[in-house]
């Protein structure tokens, strides 16, 4: 029987400088899912997904794309498998001396090898889905924090990617910003795209996500579907963060002192 | 004043040609030498391997850490009287001269550059290799170019140093312009004529160079990269 599962990610344990990152987490998720990371910041969320494309190649543990177990010592494997995985950044990473459109473009030509023609009219396709078509001649220096994570995702998404893992991608805008990239990431779960996403907008994912996996301290603590997990009286971690998160950016008069 | 302006354009002029020639005869290899020096240093120094980073940081530090006039009495006097078995290396003036140039340019330019490969943030490195990019590709599609445009008013500011400093070669019996104005000095004792013409030609070398220098900073400039430095 064919395992529906896109991605699976199994026992992975890293190490950085000492401490134990990543404590025998596993997750695995089907084609078309959105599974969001919620959890405090140093829970290993970041870590997690590098460690999925390999970016920081995991101390222990497995990961699969496509039923495929991922050799992490053969280059060539790891090269085919960044062509499948993208990866959105929380600092967008923009290539600065390229141009939006070169920005998208650039790993087209290079890595899958289309003519520049070709690359260039997928180029600016991406950039109109995610409504850049105007700025597509720009400097990184010349965008807004919103325009740049948009342009970052047409830079991932005209790789075709099979799964795409976003680490944090509004954490680094300001709050105006915010709804335009939260608006393209809402596209492309409504066009069926395979997404990890490690955020802290909670109330955003609540209605898009399939599943929410609460990481603390190297460990995956709870999962389970938004609305359970959510619940007022659940009594769960995610909901006692979630409370605490929106207790933060709450206006000073809703304090009440009795 | 006639008298001046005739023995300028009479005798100064074509003898200082003869120099200028000898001048740029010594500039341009050692300054596209001491260009690749620096840049395969630079690089090596940045990415290559750590115990091979060690030793090239030992010689810019030896280079950038002696006189250059030390440096070009050791390979022209120096160098002939040091026999590794029957092997002695007799170098002529011109080629002390490039060689000491070219060595010592290397050094600080291997420093601009290094400050360039530095300047560019990891996070690009990382999505590079996010896309699939392979480490050469980002080398030669994310880092140089950026690198480059950090790395230019440094560099160019090395070249036009050089320009000036390669009148150091009259001192080991070259002769380029600084060294045809001595003779020429000793000869008609004519010290403040000489003397004055002689700065002029280097003036010109140098301000030629800092419009083209200029001119290729603009070329290459880019949103967000201009006034980094």
């Amino acid at each position: 029987m064919d395992n529906p599962a896109i991605l699976r990610v199994e026992n992975i344990v890293k190490n950085i400088g000492g401490h134990r990152i990543l404590d025998d987490v596993s997750l695995a998720i089907d084609k078309g899912h959105l599974k969001v990371l919620i959890g405090p910041s140093g829970a290993g969320k970041s870590t997690l997904l590098s460690c999925i494309n390999f970016l920081a190649p995991p101390d222990a543990g497995d990961i699969y794309l496509d039923g495929r177990k991922i050799n992490g010592k053969s280059r060539k494997e790891l090269l085919a498998l960044r062509q499948h995985v993208g990866m959105i950044f929380q600092d967008f990473n923009l290539f600065d001396h390229l141009t939006a459109m070169e920005n998208v473009r650039v790993a087209l030509i290079k890595v899958k090898g289309l003519g520049k023609a070709a690359a260039t009219k997928r180029a600016m396709e991406e950039l109109d889905r995610v409504g850049l078509s105007d700025r597509a001649t720009q400097y990184p220096a010349q965008l807004s924090g919103g325009q740049k994570q948009r342009v970052s995702v047409a830079r991932a998404l005209a790789m075709d990617p099979k799964v795409l893992l976003l680490d944090e991608p509004t954490s680094a805008l300001d709050p105006e910003l915010i709804g335009e990239v939260l608006a393209v990431i809402r596209d492309m779960a409504d066009a069926g795209m395979t997404m990890l996403m490690a955020t802290h907008q909670i109330s955003f994912s609540a209605s898009l996500a399939d599943e929410f996996l609460f990481m603390e301290a190297g460990h995956i603590v709870e999962r389970g579907s938004p609305a359970k997990l959510l619940a007022r009286d659940s009594g769960s971690r995610t909901q006692a963060f979630c409370a605490k998160l929106s207790e933060l950016s709450a206006a000073a008069s809703c304090e009440v002192t009795s | 004043m006639d008298g001046f302006l005739a023995f300028t354009v009479g005798r100064i002029v074509p003898s200082l040609n003869i120099g200028l020639w000898t001048s740029l005869a010594l500039i341009i290899p050692s300054s596209l030498l001491g260009v690749a020096i620096g840049v395969s240093v630079g690089t090596l120094r940045v990415y290559g391997a750590r115990p091979l980073a060690r030793v090239l940081n030992g010689y810019v530090a030896l280079f950038r850490g002696t006189p250059l006039v030390v440096q070009l009495y050791f390979w022209y006097f120096a160098l002939p009287n040091i026999a590794i078995g029957d092997f002695r290396c007799i170098l002529s003036p011109m080629w002390a001269s490039i060689i000491g140039f070219a060595l010592c340019s290397g050094a600080y330019q291997s420093e601009y550059i290094r400050g360039g490969l530095l300047s560019i943030k990891r996070g690009q490195l990382r999505a590079a290799q996010a896309l699939g990019l392979t480490p050469l590709q980002t080398i030669t599609s994310v880092v140089l170019p950026q690198a480059f445009r950090r790395a230019l008013p440094g560099c160019g500011n090395e070249i036009i140093y050089l320009i000036k400093y390669s009148s150091l070669a009259s001192i080991i019996t070259v002769n380029d312009l600084t060294g045809m104005g001595r003779s020429l000095a000793k000869s008609t004792f004519r010290n403040t004529e000489v003397f004055l013409v002689v700065g002029v030609y280097y003036l010109l070398l140098v301000t030629i160079a800092t419009l083209f220098l200029r001119w290729l900073e603009k070329r290459m400039a880019l949103p967000g990269f201009a006034g980094k430095k």
